[in-house]
């Protein structure tokens, strides 16, 4: 069963096309990686799926909710960890994650239990009284990617999950993300390609605003001719900025 | 409930953060025993308590804007916005959600202004509910204002604008500090065209029972609050689809 299926969509600003006519299938369960070069797209990408920008021509399906029709609906079954940390700084890492729950329409026993559940699975127990502002920077960005989990949503989207984090923050991260591998639908924008060839089941290449190849990391290596699937990258996305 | 939710999210960073506690409450607070103290060795007759407490209220009610211009420029910045907007609220729910807590937050601070007037020595009246009640409007444009910088503006920009700008405004236009028959001219035609210094008015003639003279300065303070209200909401509402 497919978590997200993409019709045609397209997103202009002005007379420059950010998103050229996109078709794709995601099945649930499926880590999917969007790779590009700068302005390949992908953000624009997922703010169009992320419901946070109305697609020009087209339209997504998530979990079979429309993001141009059913907005709300489509929101109810996602979440976003986005690229910069996002948390309420003068709210302790406990209530961060209450107050995500909260939002999401969950009782207040059931939003403390989910947020229990997040502390012990990123190891933010001990700091659960804490404010959020007195986090480091890579807790914060564990905590960022509680507070779109606790929501229990089908569909995840991570963007830019590890910038700026040190190796063992994060190798801690992909640990995290490893564990969900099969239970939520992940949608992951990187620009570490070896980020993308150890957490990916399918690893999509966009340049100018299409998506021109998808497929596992070691598909797309044959597809591409490379030894490696930097070179893969090279010469699929490349050639194409090329052109 | 989202609304609820949101609004509790709110509250807690406003009263969390020790400077909007420090600015919103103890510096109106300072400057009614600073002035009360300079009223007692030299006698003017607006800083009297009945005259100055009504124009205190109404300036402390300026760092309002500053708090939530700060906290809605703050949510923008921090990318903290953007996975509200990936939630399922509604832009109505954010407006109310970032409205809610700081009109009893803005009340509580008029109580408190009025409270500590009494302690100077104001002479606790049923009117001084009235003058409270009628700083609501008031409450409202400050309300609406910040949510529009907030909207609008950076951070950066928030300080210069609601920290500075709006609050040396609102007093040298409201009547507070000196008399605006002093000036006379432009200067005052202006102040009396902008929401403050009729809302200090309206607060100081509910304060003396005199009912009539409420609602006409009053009038123009609400149609402020509704056309600033609109604007926020409008640009807000904007914001949400870019």
């Amino acid at each position: 069963m497919n978590a997200i299926e993409i019709r045609g969509l397209t997103r202009r600003f002005g007379a420059r096309t950010a998103v050229d006519n996109l078709t794709a299938d995601i099945a649930a369960g499926t880590t999917f990686a969007l790779l590009g070069l700068n302005g390949a797209g992908k953000t624009t990408t997922i703010r169009m799926l992320a419901g946070l920008l109305t697609p020009t021509a087209g339209d997504a399906f998530l979990d079979g909710h429309s993001v141009v029709h059913d907005t709300v609906r489509a929101k109810q079954v996602i979440n976003l960890s986005p690229q910069e940390t996002a948390v309420a700084p003068n709210l302790t890492v406990l209530e961060n994650l209450e107050f995500i729950a909260g939002l999401y329409g969950m009782r207040r026993t059931q939003a403390r239990d989910r947020a229990r559940q997040m502390l012990d699975t990123f190891g933010l127990a001990d700091r659960a009284r804490d404010r959020a502002q007195t986090l480091s920077g890579g807790m914060q960005r564990r905590l960022s990617i509680a507070m779109a989990l606790v929501s229990q949503p089908k569909i995840l989207f991570l963007d830019e999950p590890t910038l700026g984090l040190d190796v063992l923050a994060r190798r801690e991260l992909w640990a995290a993300v490893e564990a969900l591998k099969g239970k939520v639908t992940i949608i992951l924008t990187t620009h570490y390609l070896e980020e993308a060839e150890a957490l990916a089941d399918e690893i999509g290449i966009m340049a100018g605003g299409r998506l021109l190849a998808a497929g596992s990391a070691r598909a797309l290596m044959e597809k591409a001719g490379a030894k490696s699937f930097e070179d893969a990258f090279v010469a699929l996305a490349a050639g194409k900025e090329a052109q | 409930m989202r609304i609820l939710v949101f609004s509790r999210r709110n509250l807690r960073e406003l009263i969390r953060d020790k400077l909007n506690l420090i600015f919103g409450l103890g510096f109106p607070i300072i400057l009614l025993l600073l002035l009360t103290a300079i009223q007692r060795n030299i006698p003017v007759s607006m800083f009297e308590l009945d005259q100055l407490t009504p124009g205190i209220a109404v300036f402390g009610l300026s760092f309002i804007s500053l708090f939530s211009a700060s906290l809605i420029a703050k949510d923008r910045g921090s990318s903290f916005l953007m996975r509200m907007f990936t939630s399922p609220m509604q832009p109505a729910e954010f407006i109310l959600g970032y409205t809610l807590p700081l009109l009893p937050l803005a009340v509580a601070q008029t109580c408190i202004c009025y409270l500590c007037a009494i302690c100077l020595g104001l002479t606790p009246t049923w009117t001084i509910f009235a003058a409270i009640l009628a700083s609501i409007p008031a409450a409202l444009v400050f309300i609406g204002l910040g949510l529009l910088c907030g909207t609008l503006l950076t951070e950066r920009q928030v300080g210069g604008i609601c920290g500075a700008l709006l609050t040396n405004l609102s007093a040298w236009l409201s009547g507070t500090w000196f008399s605006l028959d002093l000036v006379g001219g432009a200067f005052k035609t202006i102040a009396m065209a902008l929401p403050f210094a009729p809302a200090v008015n309206a607060g100081r003639a509910a304060l003396a029972g005199d009912w009539a003279a409420v609602m006409p300065p009053l009038w123009l303070v609400i149609g402020y609050a509704a056309v600033i209200c609109a604007a926020a909401i409008f640009f807000f509402r904007r914001k949400t689809k870019e």
